[in-house]
C-alpha cells in the first residue's frame, strides 16, 4: 500500500495538478458568483460543458487531425479563445434570463437555486437532444452521443529529473495558471475588479458609491465563464472527447474545491482545486481508484471540521488590494 | 392550532379521496383482466424488447432490436395464423426506469413475452415482476452470473454468462502465455462481476493479477493508469462498458503502456473504437458468448442472416444481432407450434430445441443456454473480426 503512494508518486503528483488546475479553473467560476451574490451558480457546470463542445466545433472546423509540439499549444490557444468567447456569452444569457429577472424582483435566494438547477437541465437537454444532433451529427451505432476522433494530440514527455511529464498536463498546468494570474490581477488591479470586490462586502453602499450593480454582475458571469471555457478547452486537449453531462461530475468537484478552499475566496478556490485534484491521486494510490471520492470528502468534512469557511476561509469581501 | 386542524381535516378528506380513487382505479384495472382473459387470446400476440435504446451504451442494444425485428418481421411476411407486433421499452439501461416500465408492459400492453432486459442491473429488478406476472423472459445479452441463481422460473438467456466468459478468457489468456493480469472494473453489476471472475479464472491458471476500480461516471483515469504501469502487466482486462473502455484503454496508451488491452461483450462495439481512438485502439481484444460472424466461419445461417441484416438496416451485423434474432425465434418458435398465453409459451421454452443463426437454442433448468462457447474478437481497422473461439484462438 504503502510501496504502491512512494512508486506513484511522481505520477500521481503529476496528474493531481494537472486534474486540479481544471478543477481550480472551474471552481472560480462558483467561489465568484457566490461571492458577489451569494448564490450557487448550478448551471456553471454546464456552461463548461458548452465549452468543450466550442473547443470540439473549433478543432473540427479547423480540420487538424494529428497535431503536436508548437502547434498544439496554438490549438489549445485557439480553442480556449473561442471556448472562452461562447462560455462567457453563455454565462451572460444565463445571469439574464435565469437569475436577473428573480434579482429585480427580489425573490428568495431559494428560488433562484432552484432557477440555476432548471437552467442546468435545460442547457443539458437543449444540447443532449437539439446542439449534438444537429452541429456534430450521430455515432456510428445510432447513439446520439459523439464521440470524437477528429483530433490527436502528439504526446510528447519531458523529463525533469525523475519526474516524466506529458506535453498536453504541463499545457494544462501552465495554461490554467496563467489564466488565475491574470484573473487575480483583473478582481485586485482594475477598476471593475474593485467593483466586484466592493459589490461582494457590501453591494448597498457599492450602489452609493456609484457601482453599477447589474454591470458588475454581468462581468462576474463573463469572467467566471470565459474561465470555464479555458479550463472546458484545456479538459478537451487532456480527454479529446465530451458529452452533455459532462460537466456533472466536474461541477460537483469544482464546487466541492471551492468549499475546500473557502467558498468566495478567489484565491481559496485555486487552492480548493489543487489540493483537491492532489488528494483523489494520493488517494487512489493509496487505496486504490475506487477510493478516491471517499479519500478526498473525507479530508473535505474534516477540513470544514476544524475550519468551517475552508483552507483559506477570508471570502472574496475581505480580499485585499 | 386552528390552521392546523384545519390542514388535517382537509388532509383527511384529501386522503380519502385518493384512497376511494385508487380502489376505483384497482378495480377497472381487475375488470380489464377478466375482459381480455374472456375474449380468449385474440390473432396478434405482442413481444416486448427492453434495453438501453438512446442512453450512452445503446450501441450494445440497438443491434439486439435490430435482431428481433428483423426475425419478427420475417415470420410476420410469411402470413401465418397468429402474428406477432414487437414493442420497444427504453429503459436507458437504468433498473429504476426498467421497472415502471415493465409494470407497465404487463399491466397495460400485456405483452406475452419479453426480449431482454439488454443488462443485468435492469434484469435484476425486472425479474421479480415478470416472475410475479408469470411472463417468459429472453435476453439476448445480460450476463451476470447471479441472474441463473435467482431460481426465476420465467427467466432464459441466449448468451453465455460470465462464468462461461472468464473461464473462455482465462484459457485464451494462458494459451496466450499472459502471466501478468490486471483487471479493471466499473463497479457496477456487470463489469465488476465481470471482472472479478476473471481474476478467478486466470489466477487459477497460474497468473499474478492486480485490480482497480474506475468511476464509469468520471473521465479521468490517471491514477488506474499510474497503478498498471507500475505493475507492468501482459494483459489488461477491463470488465464494463465501451464508453468506459474507450476512454481508459485511450489513456492507457497515451500514459506509455504497451501491453495487450482486453474487454468483454460490454465493450464489442464501435463505439470503443471511436473512443479509444482509432491508432490506440488497434489489437484491443474483446471477449464475448456472443457471435457476430458475418462470413458464416461458425454455421451457414449466420450468413444469411448477416446478409438480410445488412439488406434490411444497411449496417453490417453488430454486438448481438444474433441473439436479439435468437431470442425472438425463441417466442416465434413457440407462437409456430399455437402457444400464445404466458404461461404456455414459458413451458414450450422449457423444451425448445432448435438451431438458430447463432447457437442452438436450447435451455437448461435454471434458463441458461445448454452449450456455452465464447469468442474472442481483436480490433484491426474499424473493424471487430471473429478471432475464434476462445479454445482455439491465441495472439502472441
Amino acid at each position: 500500500m504503502l510501496d504502491d503512494f512512494i512508486n506513484q508518486f511522481w505520477p500521481s503528483t503529476i496528474d493531481g495538478l494537472a486534474l486540479g488546475a481544471i478543477y481550480a479553473l472551474l471552481a472560480l467560476g462558483y467561489t465568484m458568483v457566490y461571492g458577489v451574490l451569494r448564490l450557487i451558480n448550478f448551471a456553471h457546470a454546464d456552461i463548461f460543458m458548452v465549452g468543450t463542445f466550442a473547443a470540439l466545433w473549433t478543432v473540427r472546423t479547423l480540420g487538424v487531425s494529428t497535431v503536436g509540439g508548437v502547434a498544439l499549444i496554438g490549438v489549445v490557444a485557439l480553442c480556449a479563445v473561442v471556448a472562452g468567447v461562447v462560455a462567457g456569452g453563455s454565462a451572460m444569457v444565463l445571469e439574464v434570463v435565469a437569475y436577473r429577472p428573480l434579482r429585480k424582483r427580489g425573490a428568495s435566494r431559494l428560488a433562484a437555486l432552484i432557477s440555476a438547477i432548471g437552467a442546468s437541465i435545460f442547457i443539458q437537454q437543449l444540447f443532449a437532444t437539439v446542439v449534438v444532433h444537429r452541429v456534430f451529427g450521430t455515432s456510428k451505432e445510432g447513439g446520439k452521443l459523439p464521440v470524437d476522433e477528429h483530433f490527436k494530440k502528439l504526446t510528447d514527455v519531458v523529463d525533469i529529473g525523475p519526474i516524466q511529464i506529458s506535453n498536453d498536463k504541463l499545457i494544462i498546468f501552465l495554461g490554467a495558471v496563467l489564466m488565475m494570474v491574470a484573473l487575480d490581477q483583473f478582481v485586485n488591479r482594475t477598476k471593475l475588479g474593485r467593483g466586484i470586490r466592493s459589490t461582494a462586502q457590501d453591494p448597498e453602499t457599492a450602489v452609493l458609491m456609484g457601482v453599477n450593480i447589474d454591470r458588475v454582475v454581468s462581468v462576474t458571469f463573463v469572467v467566471g465563464g470565459v474561465m470555464a471555457g479555458v479550463a472546458a478547452a484545456l479538459y478537451f486537449l487532456r480527454f479529446e472527447q465530451t458529452n452533455y453531462f459532462v460537466g456533472f461530475l466536474l461541477g460537483i468537484k469544482a464546487f466541492t474545491a471551492a468549499v475546500l478552499g473557502g467558498i468566495g475566496n478567489i484565491r481559496g478556490a485555486l487552492a480548493g482545486g489543487f489540493v483537491l485534484g492532489l488528494l483523489e491521486m494520493y488517494g487512489s494510490s493509496l487505496f486504490g481508484s475506487q477510493w478516491r471520492d471517499v479519500v478526498a470528502f473525507t479530508v473535505l468534512i474534516l477540513v470544514l471540521m476544524f475550519r468551517p469557511t475552508g483552507i483559506l476561509g477570508e471570502s472574496l469581501q475581505q480580499a485585499r488590494a | 392550532m386552528e390552521r392546523l386542524g384545519t390542514l388535517r381535516r382537509n388532509m383527511m378528506r384529501i386522503t380519502g379521496a385518493v384512497a376511494v380513487s385508487a380502489v376505483l382505479a384497482l378495480g377497472a384495472v381487475a375488470c380489464g383482466d377478466s375482459d381480455d382473459g374472456g375474449s380468449g387470446g385474440g390473432n396478434e400476440v405482442t413481444l416486448g424488447f427492453m434495453g438501453d435504446l438512446t442512453g450512452e451504451n445503446s450501441g450494445l442494444v440497438i443491434p439486439p432490436k435490430q435482431g428481433a425485428q428483423l426475425a419478427i418481421e420475417q415470420y410476420n411476411a410469411t402470413n401465418p395464423k397468429t402474428k406477432i407486433k414487437l414493442k420497444t421499452y427504453d429503459s436507458q439501461g437504468k433498473p429504476e426506469q426498467a421497472t415502471s416500465l415493465a409494470l407497465g408492459a404487463v399491466k397495460q400492453d400485456k405483452i406475452a413475452g419479453l426480449i431482454g432486459p439488454a443488462f443485468s442491473g435492469e434484469s435484476q429488478s425486472v425479474g421479480p415482476i415478470l416472475e410475479e406476472a408469470k411472463i417468459p423472459s429472453v435476453s439476448p445479452s445480460a450476463t451476470n452470473i447471479t441472474l441463473a441463481e435467482k431460481g426465476w422460473k420465467y427467466w432464459h438467456r441466449v448468451v453465455a454468462d460470465d462464468a462461461a466468459q472468464s473461464a473462455g478468457v482465462g484459457t485464451f489468456a494462458t494459451n496466450s502465455g499472459m502471466k501478468k493480469v490486471f483487471l479493471v472494473s466499473d463497479n457496477q453489476d456487470y463489469g465488476k462481476g465481470l471482472a472479478d471472475a476473471i481474476e478467478k479464472a486466470v489466477k487459477a491458471k497460474g497468473a499474478q493479477t492486480q485490480s482497480d476500480a474506475v468511476d464509469d461516471k468520471g473521465t479521468d483515469y490517471s491514477s488506474t493508469v499510474n497503478k498498471i504501469n507500475q505493475f507492468k502487466p501482459d494483459l489488461v482486462y477491463f470488465g464494463g462498458y465501451y464508453a468506459v473502455a474507450g476512454r481508459l484503454f485511450k489513456q492507457l496508451r497515451e500514459g506509455g503502456y504497451k501491453g495487450k488491452m482486453m474487454s468483454g461483450d460490454g465493450s464489442l462495439a464501435s463505439g470503443l473504437i471511436e473512443g479509444t481512438g482509432k491508432e490506440n485502439a488497434q489489437g484491443a481484444l474483446l471477449s464475448c458468448g456472443c457471435l457476430i460472424d458475418p462470413t458464416g466461419k461458425t454455421n451457414p445461417k449466420a450468413k444469411k442472416f448477416s446478409d438480410d441484416y445488412k439488406a434490411k438496416f444497411g449496417s453490417e451485423v453488430a454486438i448481438y444481432s444474433t441473439e436479439g434474432f435468437d431470442a425472438a425465434t425463441a417466442f416465434i418458435e413457440a407462437v409456430k407450434a399455437g402457444k400464445t398465453e404466458p404461461e404456455d409459451i414459458n413451458t414450450y421454452l422449457k423444451t425448445i430445441d432448435v438451431q438458430g443463426v447463432g447457437k442452438k437454442i436450447k435451455f437448461a433448468e435454471n434458463g441458461e443456454l445448454a452449450t456455452e462457447d465464447i469468442f474472442i474478437y481483436e480490433v484491426e481497422g474499424d473493424k471487430l473480426p471473429l478471432l475464434g473461439n476462445s479454445n482455439e484462438a491465441k495472439v502472441s
